[in-house]
């Protein structure tokens, strides 16, 4: 299987802040790559550099056998791009921005226009394909931003962050969109802030930081790295506490961490509700007062968290030390700077 | 695995012709898209129709009484102002073309064309036109009203053309530089501000409203060596009589000049976008 994807040692710097730091990513034909990370980790810098638009300030990159930076405008005949923001022309129809798209890929008219409707129909924009694009709801931009990289018949896909800020049931439309998409053989490059997507989507994961690959290997690679589930609970008081540490040792597959600051337990199960369930019995039957339960799967935090020690941290954070917050960084910008 | 599309089959084989063509066919493509815009947006098209029709009837009427005291025996305020007042127009209208590739870059409409193999040079000058068709579009109109209050063409057909040609292709220069201005200030609102601050001084420091010899010295000095006023001067003499050599020369040494280096330093720009 030959590689459709190459990257080689990519560094991007912006003055003092270096985006990317020395990347390779490798995609197999008809394969996906997800791309992992917080904003600013360097995910859209790396797309952007593949798809032409930006220049390395080191590194090679080979795209469908094209290297794209010595030979950029052969690069771009072979791949489509779907931002991270819906690229879509606002006060275009759906149908005059597929059949723009399909001129400025020299497709001819006729093509064109054909291309354009059998998008429509195919991404549930039929009905929709005559009306200006600002009635569109987000779930219809990004079907429509993503029809718009698939106009050529692309071998070669990268999709940045499709599924940001989309409410839960368009993302799970794109979702199905997408793998629609994988079964006709696209190879497919994909970033994203959520591990369930790469989760769902990815053959591969390389999760990134500061720039520089920390991890690689599939989903469940890299959850194991984590620990799969865990069941969290939080209960009345320092007694009760003793007492739940005893009774989930019971279903636990890994070691029962306590917090005697705030009474919580957390242990890793493998069973899933079923565990829960029985925790949950046993420790009423031993009396125990519980305030709060859950079970919780892993999430990029705690990816990061196991892989690199430190919380995946917003752009103002520059020691590792980003403090308990669970929450990940909200701002997009080129890179963020050396820990 | 998919095929690769092919190109259409209507397209020259290779070489600089086969280059030459397809700017052209992106070149125009990218101009529909921006003149359905114009169409589409009420805003665009308040700006551009009823606030030049305000001003030719306003500056008419508000200043038509005492400007006539610094015009030639004879020559009416409304004949000297029309011609000077599509310069106005069309200098203001050229700030637009920086507001719209602003917000296409903002939206990330520049990064699709982009990544398109589309020609490098299409993004800019089909906004460039389609800004150049709208600004023909509205003289047009300008000069429907202009008739209804009294302004009359009396150099014949041919120069009243040649009156419009010389008012479009100073809005297309300056277009071209806002162009420029757009792809290295980035932000629509700083692109309208930059916009307004640059062309003010140069509209109302010109022949477009009053004679230069009612302006002070140093002034006078500065607005005779002005585009605008190469183009209002040209334009008037096209339209009611005078001499039009003079400044139509002018206004071509700019054109040259401004064009030849602008376009090349906006495409290179474009090109090399972060």
């Amino acid at each position: 299987m030959t590689d459709v994807i190459r990257a080689r040692g990519l560094v991007k710097r912006y003055g003092d802040v270096t985006a990317l730091d020395g990347l390779d990513l490798t995609v197999p034909e008809g394969s996906v790559l997800g791309l992992l990370g917080p904003n600013g980790a360097g995910k859209t810098t790396a797309v952007r550099i593949l798809t032409t638009l930006l220049e390395p300030d080191a590194g090679s990159v080979e795209v469908a056998g094209v290297d794209v930076l010595a030979d950029p405008q052969l690069g771009r005949e072979r791949i489509g791009l779907s931002g991270q923001y819906a690229a879509v022309d606002e006060h275009l129809t759906g149908y005059e921005n597929l059949e723009m798209i399909g001129r400025l890929y020299h497709l001819g008219l006729k093509p064109s226009r054909a291309r354009a409707r059998q998008l429509l129909e195919r991404f549930d924009l039929a009905e929709a394909g005559d009306r200006p694009v600002k009635t569109y709801s987000g779930g219809m931009r990004r079907r429509l931003d993503l029809a718009g990289a698939l106009v050529a018949e692309p071998p070669v896909l990268f999709l940045d962050e499709p599924t940001t800020g989309l409410d839960p049931r368009s993302r799970t439309t794109m979702w199905e969109v997408i793998r629609e998409l994988l079964r006709h053989g696209t190879t497919l490059l994909l970033t994203t802030q959520y591990m369930e997507e790469a989760d769902q989507l990815a053959d591969d994961i390389v999760v990134i930081d500061h720039g520089r690959a920390i991890a690689h290997g599939t989903a469940d690679e890299l959850k194991a790295q984590v620990g799969g589930e865990r069941l969290e609970l939080v209960v009345a008081g320092p007694a009760d506490l003793l007492t739940a540490q005893g009774v989930l040792a019971g279903v636990a597959v890994g070691d029962v961490l306590v917090d005697e600051d705030t009474n919580a337990v957390a242990v890793p199960v493998a069973g899933g509700a079923r565990d829960l369930m029985s925790a949950l019995r046993n420790l009423d039957a031993a009396g125990v007062e519980v305030l709060d339960v859950g079970l919780r799967r892993p999430t990029l935090d705690d990816v990061f968290l196991t892989l690199t020690g430190h919380v995946a941290e917003p752009d103002e954070g520059v020691d590792g030390e980003a403090g308990p917050g669970r929450t990940l960084g909200r701002v997009a910008t080129g890179g963020e700077a050396e820990a | 695995m998919t095929a690769i599309a092919t190109p259409e089959s209507s397209a020259p084989a290779a070489g600089i012709t086969a280059t030459a063509y397809w700017q052209l066919r992106d070149t125009w493509t990218v101009t529909k898209r921006n003149l359905r815009h114009f169409v589409r947006q009420p805003r665009l098209l308040v700006f551009s129709t009823i606030q030049p029709v305000m001003f030719v009837i306003l500056f008419t009427f508000v200043f038509g009484g005492i400007a006539t005291v610094a015009l030639p025996e004879g020559l009416r305020y409304v004949d000297f102002l029309l011609p000077g007042i599509f310069v106005h127009s069309a200098a203001f209208r050229s700030t637009q073309t920086a507001v719209g590739l602003a917000e296409d870059l903002e939206r990330g409409v520049v990064d699709r064309f982009r990544s398109l193999p589309m020609a490098r040079s299409a993004v800019l000058a089909g906004r460039t036109f389609a800004d150049l068709v709208r600004s023909l579009a509205v003289i047009g109109l300008m000069i429907l009203v202009g008739y209804l209050i009294g302004f009359r063409f009396t150099e014949g057909f041919i120069a009243a053309i040649g009156a419009v040609l010389v008012v479009g292709v100073l809005g297309y220069l300056m277009s071209w530089c806002f162009c420029y201005l757009a792809l290295l200030v980035p932000g629509a609102e700083a692109a309208q501000t930059a916009g307004f601050v640059l062309v003010f001084p140069l509209v109302f420091a010109s022949s477009i409203f009053v004679p230069l010899e009612t302006m002070p010295g140093w002034m006078s000095a500065f607005a005779a060596h002005s585009p605008l006023t190469h183009a209002a001067d040209a334009a008037r003499a096209l339209s009611i009589g005078g001499d039009a050599l003079t400044p139509a020369l002018w206004m071509l040494a700019w054109t040259v000049v401004v064009l030849g280096a602008v376009i090349p330093l906006a495409v290179r720009r474009y090109k090399s976008l972060a």
